[in-house]
């Protein structure tokens, strides 16, 4: 009991430390090199020569990859419950492309005409695309019982989205383009700040509310039936899981674009780490976890090969991928 | 008044809308197990996950405590009613001590987290099924007798009235079985619990339970004491038994007798030929037996697997015209095997009939018989 209390307190300190961290790395590296103290001036008092650079682009970048890579992490610890599918996660199940292709839909119509549209109208529009490859995704699962024919039924459905959205794009207009393909391989370059607050109010939002859902979460891993008899409404619960997760990987792809692997590889790494699935502590650790991942994928993305920019899946497929390898392979070991 | 704590009413029950088994019938008092036996595939299982509301119900309703279930919230529903069932469970990461902490689920606040109360409730839960010294072993890692226990633990944690189980002792030893029906069977008695389950094996099912349903061929075929049920010519007809016999007074089951004429005569008499006619059906070959009263132990085995059985009423000594009788099939046969080695007033007819199959050497040692048929 002491050990697990004491894994508790030290994994979470840890992941305190290393997104602390992450942040001041972030913040200093880049095109212009700040030292600490600089940053330091330049966050008091909101001055200094590099202080538009560190407050207008840096600050906003650094403070969205947190929020969206916490949000992957918990959008795929939500999916591998539901499905009880270890593999299962936004990008995988092609819920990512479905909110990419909505996505463009709606920002190459709006734009051609231009039209603005807002942050939220963004996530709206991600939202309808995420539930639209949900759905596919449900009917395959309700077909299928074998764990890798879900995944792979997903995966055709994130190839079919990106198929329909490489078509659009291609009948887009030239200034569209550039923008759409950049953000289409997924990137957290260019975040607003405005972006950041709609972002955050709606991330922190769902965090809160799957917090307390915890308990029946909890109930659930242990199957519908036994979940049932423990007193789950078991479709009102499937229903507000599926809507959370959707919610967070429609925010994600709508100001990032679709990033992969976070969603499976972090909430499999936060298992290792604290050697437990209870959801009381895997919620928080995922969100905490999925940032650190992001800021660290980011800066590895944005540093590696300066001036030239990675794209983000890049990276985070260069770490992530192996980690579903691993996990399969772990599975496969003990099933035997 | 309903007298019953679970009682389903005009119950129908079936897959995706389509009716099964209609208008079921049954109840269960506190302090009662009521049993479910029947082939398989025969809808025992269907019933089961109707009263959990595992399925939909097609028609009719069940009541809980007086109450439809329907009507009943989801929270006291799962303070009344636990479950054991037959699907596997995925508890990764969890500990035994975890898992039966997930009983405790009704009675938790909102985040879960478990009272000083609740974790000496799961303690004693683990005690009742002897679980203690692997609690805190991971779930995943312990043998299916184990984990059977523990599942019952988790269902005891939750505190319920009844429990409702569906085959718990498949895939377990004989000591397992033994062993979690024994702490039902004191659930019962010291917590005046009902229980509801189904079972495979009906020497066991006839040893523990109150009433007895038998389900056959969609349709509830009886819903009475076990002492009405388990009844040899009831059991055959219930599980369309085609070759071999039940016994109802020891629960166990025969093969088929070989058929044809008997080569060997065996004379045997308080349980020494059972082992001898065993033999020799294992070796397909038939054979008499004789001169057994009826209430004698080997009586039943005899009658089961004998092609040609001569007998005497029970306590009867054994009269002139049944061993005239032995002597025809005896002579028949052409053999004899003698197993009883101890001669009093009862059976002194046996003796004669030994003595005269020797003085003709007819008589053959079982072991050198038995022996040379060996490859």
């Amino acid at each position: 009991m002491r050990g697990k209390r004491a894994r508790l307190y030290l994994g979470f300190a840890g992941l305190v430390v290393a997104l602390l961290g992450l942040f001041v790395l972030n913040v200093n590296s880049g095109s212009v090199s700040l030292s600490p103290g600089e940053i330091w001036t330049i966050l008091l008092a909101r001055g200094g020569d590099n202080g538009a650079i560190v407050w207008n682009i840096r600050l906003p970048r650094i403070l969205a990859t947190a929020l969206l890579g916490g949000a992957l992490a918990l959008s795929g610890f939500l999916l591998q419950t539901f499905f009880a599918n270890p593999i299962a996660g936004p990008f995988i199940l092609g819920i990512s492309s479905g909110a990419k292709l909505v996505l463009s839909l709606v920002m190459i119509g709006f734009l051609s005409r231009g039209v603005a549209v807002g942050s939220l109208g963004l996530i709206v529009a991600a939202f309808l695309g995420a539930m639209l490859s949900m759905g596919f995704v449900l009917l395959i699962s309700a077909r299928v019982k074998r764990m890798s024919l879900l995944i792979i039924g997903g995966v055709m459905i994130g190839y079919i989205c990106s198929a329909v959205t490489d078509f659009v794009v291609a009948f887009a207009d030239d200034a569209n383009i550039v923008n759409l393909h950049n953000w289409s391989r997924g990137s957290f370059s260019g975040m607003i700040w405005e972006n950041v607050g709609v972002m955050a109010g709606v991330v922190l939002l769902v965090l809160l509310l799957t917090f307390f859902l915890s308990k029946p979460i909890s109930a659930y891993q242990l199957g519908e039936t036994y979940a049932q008899n423990m007193g789950v409404n078991i479709k009102a619960f499937r229903a507000v899981l599926i809507l959370l997760s959707s919610v967070l990987s429609a925010t994600v792809t709508a100001f990032a674009g679709p990033i992969s692997f976070v969603g499976v590889a972090v909430p499999h790494i936060m298992r290792s780490l604290f050697k437990t699935a209870k959801p009381i502590v895997m919620i928080p650790a995922c969100f905490l976890g999925g940032g650190v991942f992001c800021l660290l994928s980011d800066l590895i993305a944005r540093t590696a090969f300066a001036p030239t920019e990675l794209s983000i899946s890049a990276v985070t497929a260069l770490f992530g991928a192996p980690v579903v390898i691993l996990v399969m392979l772990k599975r496969q070991r003990e099933q035997l | 008044m309903n007298p019953f704590y679970v009682h389903t009413q005009n119950m129908t029950v079936g897959y995706d809308g389509v009716p099964l088994i209609r208008d079921i019938e049954i109840g269960v008092r506190r302090g009662e197990i009521l049993t479910l036996i029947g082939p398989n595939g025969s809808g025992k299982s269907t019933i089961l996950k109707s009263i959990i509301r595992q399925l939909k119900l097609l028609a009719g309703t069940v009541a809980l405590d007086g109450r439809s279930m329907a009507q009943l919230k989801e929270g006291d529903i799962a303070r009344r009613m636990a479950i054991v069932m037959t699907e596997r469970i995925k508890a990764e990461l969890m500990t035994c001590y975890d898992l039966v902490a997930t009983g405790r689920y009704p009675y938790t606040g909102r985040l879960g987290l478990l009272t000083q109360e609740d974790h000496r409730i799961v303690q004693e839960a683990l005690l009742t099924v002897h679980a203690q010294d692997f609690a805190d072993r991971p779930f995943t890692a312990i043998s299916d007798g184990q984990r059977q226990r523990l599942l019952l633990a988790r269902a005891i944690a939750q505190e319920p009235e009844v429990i409702v189980l569906d085959e718990p002792t498949s895939f377990l030893d004989i000591r397992h079985k033994l062993e979690l029906l024994e702490i039902l069977k004191d659930l019962v008695r010291t917590r005046n619990v009902a229980v509801i389950l189904s079972l495979h094996e009906l020497d066991l099912a006839q040893k523990i339970s109150d009433r007895v349903v038998c389900v056959a061929n969609n349709a509830v075929d009886r819903y009475d004491t076990p002492e009405n049920v388990f009844q040899s010519d009831y059991i055959e007809a219930l599980y369309g038994m085609k070759s071999g016999s039940y016994n109802a007074l020891f629960g166990s089951m025969e093969m088929a007798p070989v058929g044809g004429t008997p080569h060997i005569f065996v004379i045997g008499g308080g349980g020494s030929g059972i082992p001898v006619y065993r033999q020799l059906q294992r070796r397909g070959i038939p054979f008499a037996a004789g001169i057994l009263q009826e209430n004698d132990l080997d009586y039943p085995v005899a009658r089961a697997l004998a092609a040609e059985l001569v007998t005497v009423p029970p306590f009867a000594i054994i009269d002139g015209a049944a061993l005239d009788r032995a002597r025809k099939a005896m002579d028949r046969a052409g053999r004899v095997i003698c197993c009883v080695s101890r001669f009093g007033p009862g059976n002194e007819g046996n003796r004669l009939l030994r003595d005269e199959a020797e003085r003709r050497g007819l008589l053959t040692d079982s072991g050198a018989l038995l022996g040379e048929a060996e490859p």
